[in-house]
């Protein structure tokens, strides 16, 4: 139970981009189209559990035991980028279909604040493995559910007549907002620890 | 031929603002510009690690392979954002509260990276601190400019003296997500209609 409100409120009332103002980059840069927003989001949500997990590792293997917990964030950036290359050339040599989809969004992902975010709040919070994994998938599938829903809301948002002014971002934004203001409606369900 | 010392420093400020022209590093924009003095903490750090880095690159780029350029900037971007952190820490613990952790984020910043990798991995020491400078410039001023009106307006008060009398109920929508969205966009209008007056004004003379 414990678990399952921790994902859903990483998930769905603390929603990385639209409460917490993370990613937001990718977020309006890959929302322009949905079959490319569906295969960020996958690619996000196996990154960003998989590179938590390692930083979890080495955080409370090494950083912890040798009191060099101020080193957490040159540390994770490293592991995380040398992480995604390494899976880009995985993916690239066994894989080559998944390739052919994610290839690009894995190197964007990479220097991404979402990713570097998780860990750092694991971190912070002083969780153990398992919750980690938990906050780490949660939080991946709220960016998910949310990039996905931007990307359908835009798509409708083509055939509306904007402004010349507003035109691309200044809209986007103002559709953000208002993306943000219904999930505001499930704020304080599940506290922010 | 080369761009003059000043057009390297002031081209931050309007042109390619960091946040309403290039629209990159947007997460702090929302995150941390709820009050005024947020915003000033956060502009002044990302000012000196966009500078501190622009010099570091500018200095070793006859040195680093360019193979293996991304992973010396990102290093020599966490190392900077490390020395920041710590110091904050220990003299403005009060401003360290509230950026949490959109301080340590500053590694990622895609503004950062491009900077380097755009201008300072080209150019000599002085231009690269000058183009940071600027860059830096345009990003305190789009931070504060969104500070300012936020916390005027959403809480009534401008680095907490308040500015309304007792009679405004400020609407807390502004101080919160979605309010942080619109006003963005709207921005982002606003400084499209200068840059078109710009040129139109450019064309004529």
């Amino acid at each position: 139970m414990e678990y399952i409100l921790l994902f859903l409120g990483a998930a769905v009332v603390n929603n990385f981009v639209l409460t917490r103002f993370l990613g937001l980059c990718i977020f309006f840069g890959v929302s322009k189209n949905f079959n490319a927003s569906v295969s960020m989001g996958m690619a996000v949500i196996s990154v960003m559990t998989m590179s938590s997990m390692i930083a979890w590792v080495i955080s409370n293997g090494i950083l912890v035991p040798l009191q060099l917990t101020f080193l957490n964030t040159i540390v994770f950036v490293i592991v995380i980028a040398t992480f995604v290359q390494l899976l880009e050339m995985f993916i690239k040599k066994f894989v080559p279909t998944l390739y052919g989809v994610w290839g690009i969004y894995l190197l964007l992902v990479a220097t991404n604040c979402i990713v570097l975010a998780v860990p750092l709040i694991n971190a912070d919070k002083h969780y153990d493995f398992f919750t980690s994994t938990v906050n780490a998938l949660g939080s991946s599938s709220g960016f998910a559910l949310a990039l996905i829903l931007m990307s359908s809301l835009r798509e409708k948002l083509q055939y509306a007549k904007v402004p010349k002014t507003l035109e691309g971002l200044g809209v986007s934004f103002v559709l953000a907002g208002l993306l943000a203001l219904s999930f505001q409606g499930f704020g304080g369900m599940i506290p922010l620890e | 031929m080369k761009d003059s010392l000043w057009s390297i420093f002031s081209k931050g400020i309007l042109d390619e603002n960091p946040i309403f022209r290039l629209a990159l590093s947007l997460c702090p924009a929302l995150a941390v510009t709820t009050s005024t003095l947020n915003a000033l903490g956060m502009g002044l750090s990302v000012m000196f690690v966009i500078t501190m880095n622009n010099l570091v690159v500018s200095l070793t780029r006859k040195v680093v392979n360019p193979t293996v350029r991304v992973p010396v900037y990102i290093m020599s971007i966490a190392t900077i954002v490390t020395v920041v952190e710590l110091v904050l820490e220990a003299f403005f613990p009060v401003v360290f509260q509230a950026l949490g952790i959109y301080i340590a984020l500053v590694v990622v910043f895609a503004i950062i990276l491009a900077r380097a990798e755009v201008f300072a991995s080209k150019n000599g020491v002085v231009r690269s601190v000058l183009d940071g400078l600027g860059m830096g410039t345009g990003f305190l001023f789009a931070m504060l400019l969104i500070g300012v009106i936020r916390e005027i307006f959403g809480s009534g008060t401008i680095l907490g003296f308040p500015v309304f009398g007792a009679w405004y109920n400020p609407p807390l929508i502004i101080i919160l997500a979605p309010g942080g969205f619109l006003l963005i966009g709207l921005l982002i209008g606003f400084f499209n209609i200068v840059a078109k007056a710009k040129k139109a004004k450019g064309a004529n003379a």
